[in-house]
């Protein structure tokens, strides 16, 4: 089916995620669809499957224009969509899975319905058990399933957002080939991914996004430079990056090891000065999160070893690694960083923690209005977070870090901040390198990460790389490495940090 | 300047507050007089009848101010644990086990000898324990069993009633055949004191306003209270500001198990002096209903704890009166809870300005 986009806009508040994109894909296309986090990939194929709806801009199938208000509307135009966590039902039977979303009858009629999931999954070459349960299936045999189900449902148009994420090597293989027997079936299917090595070996062509623009097109043979360059814009110039005097040792990873369902991270070995900042690189869900929140204590780790100044933190709790100086700042502010409902003054009282049974309110609030007039918040005493600006909400979590940190450990810093919450946020922590505290950040901001790093570790899919000095490093480089170009076969060669 | 805006903005969301609120309670009273319409009874009359029920006469009063004591006193147990984020409907159960605790301590030392007062008030203290080893085990089964407190809590409630009966015509059966009518009256001596020729004690009113000056303080003006709503609110950020979470709510359950043993203690030695099959009588529900709707203020459920206290006691004179049953009071209340939510949620619906997210696009996380 021949999808074409008009004039897509969408604003969340004052976020644009969509500027006007227009996009047109003919029947039996694999269309890749690029982008950092954030470039607005996902809002736009959301747009098309009915999850969100755009507020200017029309869809139109095989050039007849569609109102989709729902994702029950998409799926009865033949539009599909696999999410990169399958929207399934893990409790319940791959068949069941199967006919869950068929109407028409009060009874679903499961003998055609396994038939048809048999023939279908032959077709593909997978191997689906219907009365297996979903929950001990891999990520793979449930995109599977998804894929089936959406093509049983009369999907002709299918969104892949981010699918080879989490799965095995023979698992993608599968998956390519059945895309390519799909397109050859005259099916749609719009493949978003950042991974460069993916979109190369597999779409037909391919549109980058950024900061919610369509801003490039490309087609086959594509030249991994102009890829990076359209993601992440050109190289401008980085400022002075200012490396810090560096200390001793102080904070050791051995092995350190650490998983959850779909993404495992293994053996990285780290050795943190007091004083330097790390910037941990790569695409959102490759595995830095997870190797932040194990070194922070937030969770357990399956093997290796940290230890800070000394002593052994592994298998100690977020609340143990606090008292000698941890801290950890998340990215989702209101989510796990602040209690909304609460004022600054409450929120300085609760994280100083004085002794004492009874609330001393006037100290509470003196202290709340000087780091107010300190960090630069605009914001009264009274003022609840939720009332803040997401720049305001994050200069008080970093007004509300204890005075003597050793290790800060930062998930996206400055994430939707303006370039003088940005400089002025940095200007902070560097502060606190000066004091001998050590810094880990995430972000996907490769220009931050070069200009505040003094070495960098590159996540992929759950690989590490070995820290790389960041003065060695650029962004052409760095954006290569995050889309997983340029990672050795087995493991990393030492001298490839020289490269840079 | 600023902050001048910012007061007479405050000012003005409080009378905006204040008008919702009214208008819930307006509606609540619309919608029972039409319920009452329905079944051909006289509404003024009935809400007549209420009002002589609970403060025609001193007796009448007296009646109101016994209901309002351990009304109070859940109330200000179920604040604790609404402040943790809690829903501790087992709250009823915690009244029953104190009241069980403490009938199991008057039985075991009313003819030990010792001065009665000092029996009245080991008893009491059993009741609180009770009341909090109940609620704890709610708490422990949601804190490490992963068993959501309302199921605990409701669970833990059937079986409360199950043992009181269980003791009322079992172990502790009036000599001859147990009875619906309780256990055996305790001697005079062993009662609260009470207000000669009626059966209001003021000790059960001094403790319950006690309780209210407590939670009051402990919300308002402490580190814990203060950790406690950090938990409620938002657990995660909690944690990470270093507030020990499973820790907060276990004892904000602990907490409200004192009340509520305490309120469970006083129906035994100041009202029924013995224990009957409903010795809770659902004040643990209606406390519930109070805390809902003073909304974290424990100040407030003063007045209006008292308003439901009246509801229920003027409502008995109901059946006799005007043939109507007792459980309009209840109808009322719970519309009343209904529509003040209902209404909150129509303010903030109104009221709520656009809120932007931080991250429009993709941007969701692997981390769990």
């Amino acid at each position: 089916m021949d999808v074409e986009l008009r004039d897509i806009h969408k604003t969340f508040g004052k976020v644009r995620a969509n500027v006007g994109i227009r996009l047109h894909v003919p029947a039996g296309t694999i269309q890749g669809i690029l982008g950092e986090n954030g470039a607005g990939k996902s809002t736009l194929m959301k747009v098309l499957s009915g999850f969100i709806h755009a507020d200017q801009g029309a869809i139109l199938l095989d050039g007849r224009p569609v109102v989709i208000h729902s994702p029950a509307d998409a799926i009865r135009a033949g539009i599909g969509m696999l999410h990169q966590d399958p929207l399934d039902f893990p409790p319940m039977r791959v068949i069941d899975n199967f006919v869950m979303a068929r109407g028409g009858s009060l009874f679903p009629g499961r003998a055609a319905a396994r038939r048809d999931l048999k023939k279908l999954a032959a077709q593909f070459g997978f191997a689906l058990d219907p009365d297996a349960y979903v929950d001990s299936l891999t990520v793979g045999e449930r995109q599977q399933l998804e894929i089936v189900r959406l093509l049983w449902l009369g999907a002709r148009v299918l969104i892949f957002d981010e699918p080879t994420t989490g799965i095995s090597a023979a698992q993608k293989e599968r998956l390519f080939a059945a895309l390519r027997l799909l397109a050859d079936q005259d099916k749609t299917v719009l493949f978003v991914s950042h991974k460069l090595e993916d979109v190369e070996g597999l779409c037909d062509r391919v549109v980058v996004l950024r900061q919610g623009y369509l801003v490039g097109e490309a087609r086959p043979p594509y030249t991994t430079r102009q890829l990076v360059e359209m993601m992440f814009g050109k190289a401008i110039s980085i400022g002075k990056r200012v490396p810090c005097a560096v200390g001793e040792t102080s904070l050791r990873l051995r092995n350190l090891s650490v998983e959850d369902y779909r993404l495992k991270v293994r053996g990285v070995n780290l050795a943190v000065r007091a004083g330097e900042v790390i910037g941990l690189a790569g695409m959102e869900g490759s595995g830095q999160g997870l190797f932040m929140r194990a070194v922070a204590g937030l969770l357990r780790t399956t093997g290796g070893r940290i230890s800070l100044d000394g002593r052994n933190l592994t298998g100690r709790s977020h609340l143990v690694s606090k008292r000698h100086g941890v801290a950890f700042l998340p990215a989702s502010r209101l989510e796990e960083g602040l209690v909304p409902g609460l004022d600054l003054t409450e929120h300085f009282v609760l994280a100083e923690k004085k002794g004492g049974f009874f609330i001393d309110w006037e100290g509470g609030r003196a202290l709340a209005e000087e780091r107010i007039a300190e960090f630069n918040i605009r914001g009264t005493p009274a003022s609840h977070v939720e009332a803040l600006s997401g720049g305001n909400q994050q200069r008080a979590l970093l007004a509300l870090l204890r005075v003597s940190l050793r290790l800060l450990l930062l998930e996206h810093p400055t994430r939707g901040l303006d370039i003088e919450s940005t400089i002025y946020i940095w200007s902070k922590l560097k502060e606190r390198c000066g004091q001998g505290t050590s810094i880990l950040f995430v972000s996907s901001d490769l220009e931050e990460i070069l200009q505040y790093s003094d070495r960098v570790l590159v996540f992929f899919n759950g690989r590490v790389s070995p820290p790389l000095e960041a003065a060695e490093m650029n962004t052409d480089r760095l954006g290569e490495l995050i889309g997983g170009k340029g990672w050795p076969e087995e493991e990393w060669v030492e001298e490839m940090t020289a490269d840079g | 300047m600023a902050k001048n805006t910012a007061a007479s903005r405050r000012r003005k969301t409080i009378w905006i507050n204040v008008s919702f609120q009214s208008a819930a309670f307006v509606l609540a009273l619309l919608l029972t007089t039409v319920m009452l319409l329905a079944v051909g009874a006289p509404p003024f009359q009935a809400y007549r009848s209420i009002l002589v029920g609970a403060f025609g006469s001193v007796g009448d009063i007296f009646d109101t101010l016994i209901a309002w004591a351990p009304l109070l006193l859940t109330t200000m147990g179920v604040l604790i644990t609404f402040s943790a984020g809690l829903w501790n409907i087992g709250i009823e159960g915690q009244v029953t086990l104190g009241a069980i605790f403490t009938t199991w301590i008057l039985r075991l030392l009313q003819e030990s000898g010792l001065p009665p007062w000092l029996i009245i008030v080991l008893g009491i203290l059993a009741g609180i324990v009770g009341g909090a080893l109940w609620a704890s085990l709610a708490g422990v089964l949601k804190t490490f069993g992963g068993v959501n407190e309302i199921f605990g809590g409701l669970g833990l409630n059937f079986v409360a009633t199950a043992l009181t009966l269980w003791l009322i015509f079992g172990p502790w059966k009036r000599p001859g055949t147990g009875s619906m009518s309780g256990t055996l009256p305790f001697p005079e001596e062993l009662w609260l004191p009470a207000i000669p020729g009626f059966r209001l004690s003021p000790w059960a009113l001094v403790l319950s306003f006690i309780a209210v000056v407590v939670v009051y303080f402990l919300l308002r003006g402490t580190h814990f209270g203060l950790r406690l709503k950090a938990v409620g609110k938002n657990m995660r950020a909690a944690y990470l500001l270093g507030v020990p979470t499973w820790q907060h709510m276990l004892a904000s359950f602990l907490l409200c198990g004192v009340f509520a043993g305490l309120a469970g203690a006083l129906q035994v030695t100041a009202v029924y002096h013995r224990l009957i099959p409903s010795i809770s009588s659902n004040y643990g529900f209606t406390g519930l209903l109070v805390a809902m709707l003073v909304n974290f203020h424990a100040l407030w459920a003063v007045p209006v704890a008292l308003f439901f206290a009246a509801l229920n006691i003027g409502s008995v004179h109901l059946p006799i009166v005007l043939k109507l049953d007792s459980s309009l009071s209840g109808v009322l209340q719970g519309l009343l809870v209904l529509l003040v939510l209902m209404v909150e949620g129509a303010r903030q619906r109104l009221m709520s300005r656009k809120i932007i997210p931080a991250e429009p696009a993709s941007g969701e996380e692997v981390q769990s």
